[in-house]
């Protein structure tokens, strides 16, 4: 049937139309087609990313209890959410926090992560070895590192304490988790640890790619090491190393579980981050509104920095032409 | 050029394409459960926590020509599947949640008074009462209970010649007396979440405190208590990070000679020869006086439904089982004190290392008796005052006029 359904279609458009109007109909087709392939990335795009951006920015400006879910009524009440959650001084203070963390976890991740790379880019015995020994952190879940953690910072008998101690460098023992000075010190030394086989992993792959050539060369102008590494390696690492503080910076500004594992967001508020915040709010106090305006300030702020990023990339991209 | 048949084939697949990227998404909703199956929402993740439920709800369910059939996820996502659940017009039949999160479920008028589905709520304890009620009207039917006690190391007592103490000052003393080497006197669990509010309930409370005005002036004694301790050297300046898991960890390793902790941990408790253990009741301000605990554990609450045979089902589910043999028996299996008046005395005489847990219940208080659907932004400004009490950043009359500070704006 569909044979003759089609040789039939094919002969009354040979026998009746024009050749101009045919082209047309056939580019107009082609554009179409071309939509066609194009929907379900966009389709995809509206339903996972679209949608929820747009509920979570009306969200900020209702009143959005567990009643909503109920009645599915969300009355609006314009700024009350945002003068709220700007009002209190837990907000102000985990900026901050979410501020220093990110800085200071990108900083020791990304400085130690790149010396390792450097390291193991010069092949010696086991060096593929302890590479893959070094990316156990990034293997174990976080909830299980955090737990791990709190144990080995312990005051009284945590592992780090006693060493520290054994080495004679303090008395009383570190208060790494229970001084509201320390904690967020303590959760940004966590997770560097847990963020540099990542940043190892993906600056070890640019170094590869690096022509050995370049290094030749350097060797013969006289190049010291310093040298080469400020004036080959790091231009040549350039594209690199923007994917990894941008990735790095996406997955530190949000930081949920490490935190809420680790202190809670305490001692006394010291550690409670943006996402700790929107968590309390939305998930412990069930007030959705004030939690997405919180939501809200993290999707901004990452929206700035994924802007920056594409840019960046633009100038490297207008470099490369 | 494309062949005739490639030409028909690709729009054919570009709209396969989108219907498959969008169906999964309309899809999402589940088939209702057949009409003689009761759903029952609850936390009990754990293997052997879902086949003792079961068991129960397989004997009330029965002989009712009945199924009831779980879904279980973790207790502090209880409340937000609930939600989801709600929203789609899907919650189970019986929604199990923790005593304190029900106002703000009862506040929605999405759950049927119990009265009005034929659940029996008569002959039951004041607490279990308070702790499934809002605004006078009874929502949720708390099987068994919990509480707080002091749970001490009768070894180390008798060593140092020190009786349990009763009051604070003899807790103080006792505590300072037992704390040497690595073993502190006292261990408790002041985090910044629901476990440090719900040990520093006992205290507050006991001292006069009131959560409807946390700078009533009476609730620094509580504070000064917990701070003396710490800064005596009594108790470890952990405490401030340490969960009630962690405490009972450092009672077992022999590290505290005496903690609060609940009956929850009997069964870690029994399994270990390391430490003997007893329980107490918590220490008062002044002697004499009744301790005031928290009551603690889940209530069962039924959900509104178009369909009132379901809502009668589940009622009749509810009634089975809280009656007092099974309420006594569900009650030695979790190492909770039943509900029912008669079926506790009957477990205080059937556990007498329990008992003191089973006197407790009789004078405990609900959390959200008093503040109903503000409990988690009240406990959240409790946990800031000691927090900042303890770690030194703050003296107790600053914390608590600031928590009731922060307790009382916009919300």
């Amino acid at each position: 049937m569909s044979t003759f359904a089609s040789t039939a279609r094919a002969a009354k458009s040979s026998g009746s139309s024009a050749a101009p109007a045919r082209a047309d109909s056939g580019t107009r087709r082609r554009g179409l087609l071309r939509w066609l392939f194009v929907a379900p990335a966009l389709a995809y795009m509206a339903l996972f990313f679209g949608y929820p951006l747009i509920r979570n920015i009306v969200m900020s400006f209702q009143h959005y209890t567990p009643k909503t879910y109920f009645t599915g009524e969300a009355p609006f009440n314009g700024l009350d959410n945002w003068r709220a959650v700007f009002a209190d001084e837990l907000f102000a203070g985990s900026l901050w926090h979410t501020a220093l963390f990110t800085l200071g976890s990108l900083l020791g991740q990304f400085t130690i992560g790149l010396a390792l790379a450097v390291f193991f880019s010069r092949r010696f015995r086991l060096s593929g070895f302890v590479r893959a020994i070094l990316l156990l952190p990034w293997l174990v879940p976080m909830v299980v590192s955090a737990v791990v953690w709190r144990r080995i910072l312990d005051q009284d008998h945590g592992m780090l304490n006693s060493a520290l101690h054994a080495l004679g460098l303090t008395e009383g023992g570190v208060p790494w988790l229970n001084s509201p000075g320390v904690a967020l010190l303590s959760a940004i030394l966590v997770n560097i640890w847990i963020g540099i086989p990542f940043n190892m992993v993906i600056l070890y792959g640019g170094l590869q790619e690096i022509p050995r050539e370049l290094y030749e060369a350097a060797s013969l102008d006289g190049a010291s090491p310093w040298r080469t590494f400020r004036s080959v390696t790091l231009p040549m690492l350039r594209p690199v190393i923007t994917v990894v503080l941008v990735l790095g910076f996406m997955s530190t500004v949000k930081i949920l579980d490490l935190i809420l594992a680790l202190t809670s967001g305490g001692p006394a508020d010291s550690t409670q981050t943006l996402g700790t915040v929107t968590y309390q709010l939305s998930f412990l106090q069930l007030d959705f509104g004030q939690g997405a305006v919180v939501g809200n300030v993290l999707i901004l702020i990452s929206a700035v920095f994924a802007v920056l990023y594409l840019r960046a990339n633009r100038a490297d991209f207008g470099k490369g032409n | 050029m494309h062949s005739r048949a490639e030409r028909r084939l690709l729009p054919a697949m570009a709209v396969g394409l989108v219907v498959a990227t969008v169906a999964p998404s309309l899809t999402g909703c589940a088939a209702a459960p057949a009409p003689d199956t009761v759903t029952v929402l609850n936390s009990a993740t754990d293997t052997a926590e879902h086949s003792a439920n079961q068991k129960f709800f397989d004997r009330c369910a029965g002989p009712l020509g009945l199924k009831v059939e779980q879904i279980s996820v973790p207790a502090d996502q209880v409340a937000s599947k609930a939600l989801r659940m709600a929203s789609s017009k899907s919650l189970t039949d019986i929604l199990e949640l923790d005593g304190s999160e029900l106002p703000q479920f009862a506040g929605t008028e999405g759950l049927r008074p119990l009265k009005d589905v034929g659940v029996d709520t008569s002959g039951f304890s004041g607490s279990a009462t308070s702790l499934g009620s809002y605004d006078g009207t009874q929502y949720g039917i708390a099987r068994s209970v919990n509480s707080l006690a002091l749970i001490y190391n009768t070894k180390l007592l008798k060593e140092a010649g020190v009786e349990p103490p009763t009051t604070w000052a003899e807790l103080k003393s006792a505590a300072k007396r037992m704390t040497h080497g690595s073993t502190y006197g006292m261990a408790f669990s002041a985090s910044p979440n629901a476990d440090g509010v719900y040990q520093f309930l006992p205290f507050f409370w006991s001292g006069g405190g009131d959560e409807a005005k946390l700078d009533n002036g009476k609730g620094e004694a509580a504070l000064q208590l917990w701070k003396d301790l710490v800064s005596d050297g009594s108790a470890s300046k952990s405490v401030v990070s340490w969960n009630q898991q962690d405490v009972n960890d450092q009672f077992v390793a022999g590290r505290a000679a005496m903690m609060i902790n609940g009956p929850w941990q009997v069964p870690v408790l029994s399994a270990q020869k390391k430490v003997d253990w007893a329980v107490a009741r918590i220490p008062v301000p002044e002697a004499g006086q009744d301790a005031i605990p928290p009551i603690g554990g889940t209530v069962m609450a039924v959900p509104k439904n178009e369909d009132s045979t379901r809502e009668k089902n589940a009622g009749k589910i509810l009634n089975c089982l809280n009656t007092r043999k099974n309420q006594l028996q569900w009650g030695e299996s979790v190492n909770n004190v039943p509900t029912r008046a008669a079926a506790a005395r009957a477990y205080a005489e059937q556990n007498p290392k329990l008992a003191a847990f089973a006197d407790l219940v009789t004078t405990a208080r609900s959390r959200t008796a008093e503040v109903g659907t503000r409990w988690p932004v009240v406990g959240d400004a409790l946990a800031g005052a000691f927090q900042s009490v303890l770690t030194g950043r703050t003296s107790p009359e600053q914390a608590l006029h600031r928590a009731q500070q922060q307790a009382s704006t916009g919300k």
